[in-house]
């Protein structure tokens, strides 16, 4: 028998008061895929992202994770966060605390490791994204490419199953991009099942094995990289890339 | 941003000529007045000083304990007030009702009010298993009045901390209290130190209410003092005690509120 899916989503549905979101998104993700969401602003890819592990309870729908229903009543929140990883667009690092504690504190406060344990773990995670020699710093003393790789590393210290991106590169200078970019591509070949949503259509085709144009809080068009980008089938999926040729992002 | 060189021993000087001018002014004013001689005999009479200052600070140690007990209560007991008021979920309704009420009530009563019902009013029950030590009651109702005061000053610090950072936490699958206690209230007491500071000063002042019970501190004992000399010397004896305490406590405030300053702008190049 195979793995099941790493994620699905079936028919989920979310509003804020009377704005619907998410209008039924019925997705799938493969153990070690890496799926790319990109869409205007406003099309729910934040909202999608954010109902996967739980910060926005779903309105209707299901969601599994690694065979498991997540949306079923009565199930431990806590511990379905801590199999799933969360990268956001604005690093929400603590300030309060170094980068070495940043990482260690899931690790320490919500798995129970042994703090010498954790700070090893964490040590040599910093390392391998070149951050070894900012452990004992403070989050206001990074770049912003710096903290948005230690919120990275901070999300992967809980060692989870399935890595969210949102729009991870946005608030970034545009000579900060790159260095990020290339530590979620060491991600992806090192297996990391991923959820992305992203500007960066570019970095999009390169990484993802597949795209998902979301549109009003539907899934309009999925397919390759290539097909999505070279001969998108829906108008909108259309009229959305020209945009952002015109824009000199693509 | 020191005053340097010419420029600033000139403003240096500018600033003691025009205090020594305004303080020329105000004691011409004061001692012309009609009624200055009488003042004089009745507030700053040397001989009534120094018999006071005999007696008087031994009992403002009674203040000195008192606002040091009361504040090592506030400070968990109005945290535990805040973080009751700030549990989500209909589940908790009643606490933060609960939270709701007794912040609403205490800030409500005036502070003699509270401490004449709790100090005349509980010991008049008549139960042998409570204390009917004034001081005792006078100590709890400054306690559960600051409490309130400071349970706001909290709030308004966690209130103060971005949702993402909990959003952040969370998602580390923190619990609830877990983000509570490590990411949001580190950042929330230290944005609110000034502040609680300043409930401490008016605290160190109420401490003299507590003499209406009876309890000999230094208000107390200069009501005495001012009977059996018929001399108003005694009470500035006490007001001078009290600013003697509290400025220390003022221009600590001062210092945080500095540092915090030059902290975010430090810090603002980075962000």
């Amino acid at each position: 028998m195979s793995a099941p899916p790493a994620l699905v989503l079936a028919g989920v549905r979310k509003s804020f008061g009377k704005h619907e979101v998410l209008r039924g998104i019925d997705l799938e993700l493969a153990p070690h895929e890496v799926v790319c969401l990109i869409g205007a602003s406003g099309s729910g890819k934040s909202t999608l992202l954010r109902c996967v592990n739980l910060l926005e309870p779903v309105d209707k729908g299901r969601v599994l994770l690694g065979g498991d229903e997540i949306t079923a009543s009565g199930v431990n929140l806590d511990r379905v966060r801590r199999r799933v990883g969360i990268v956001f667009q604005a690093f929400n690092l603590f300030p309060h605390m170094t980068v070495l504690r940043n990482v260690t504190l899931g690790p320490t406060k919500a798995l129970g490791k042994r703090r010498s344990d954790a700070e090893e773990d964490a040590l040599e995670l910093l390392g391998r994204f070149g951050l070894a020699d900012r452990a004992a710093d403070y989050p206001d003393r990074l770049s912003g490419g710096q903290q948005q790789r230690v919120a990275i590393v901070r999300a992967l210290a809980m060692e989870p199953e399935l890595m969210l991106l949102d729009e991870v590169t946005s608030a970034l200078d545009p000579e900060l991009v790159a260095e990020v970019l290339s530590v979620i591509r060491e991600l992806a070949d090192a297996g990391m099942t991923m959820l992305i949503a992203t500007h960066e259509m570019s970095f999009a085709r390169d990484i993802a094995s597949r795209v998902c144009f979301l549109d009003d809080g539907v899934i309009l068009e999925e397919g390759d990289p290539e097909q999505i980008f070279t001969a998108p089938r829906e108008p909108r999926t259309q009229q959305f890339l020209q945009r952002i040729v015109a824009a000199g992002r693509l | 941003m020191n005053p340097s060189g010419a420029s600033g021993r000139r403003s240096t000087l500018i600033a003691l000529a025009s205090t020594l001018v305004f303080a020329a002014v105000l004691v011409l004013v004061v001692s012309n007045a009609p009624g200055w001689p009488a003042v004089e005999r009745a507030f700053f009479n040397g001989e009534v000083f120094r018999e006071s200052l005999e007696v008087i600070p031994e009992a403002f140690l009674v203040n000195v304990k008192i606002f040091l007990i009361a504040e090592v209560l506030i400070l968990p007991f109005a945290l535990l007030i805040a973080v009751l008021r700030s549990l989500p979920g209909p589940v908790f309704f009643p606490l933060r009702a609960l939270a709701v009420v007794y912040a609403d009530l205490f800030r409500g009563i005036p502070t003699i009010l509270v401490i004449y019902l709790l100090g005349f009013g509980v010991p008049a029950l008549g139960l042998s298993w409570l204390p009917i030590d004034p001081l005792f009651w006078g100590l709890v109702a400054l306690v559960l009045v600051y409490s309130a005061y400071v349970s706001e000053v909290y709030r308004a610090g966690i209130e103060s901390v971005h949702p993402s950072q909990t959003a952040a936490a969370r998602s580390l699958g923190l619990s609830h209290v877990k983000a509570l206690r490590f990411v949001v209230l580190p950042q929330a007491v230290r944005r609110v130190v000034p502040p609680l500071l300043n409930d401490f000063i008016g605290l160190q002042k109420d401490t003299a209410l507590v003499g209406l019970l009876g309890v000999v501190e230094a208000f107390r004992q200069s009501q005495i003092e001012v009977a059996s000399t018929f001399n108003y010397t005694p009470y500035l004896v006490t007001a001078i005690l009290f600013v003697l305490l509290t400025i220390p406590l003022a221009r600590l405030t001062d210092w945080l509120v500095a540092r915090d300053r030059r902290r975010q702008l430090a810090a603002g190049g980075a962000l």
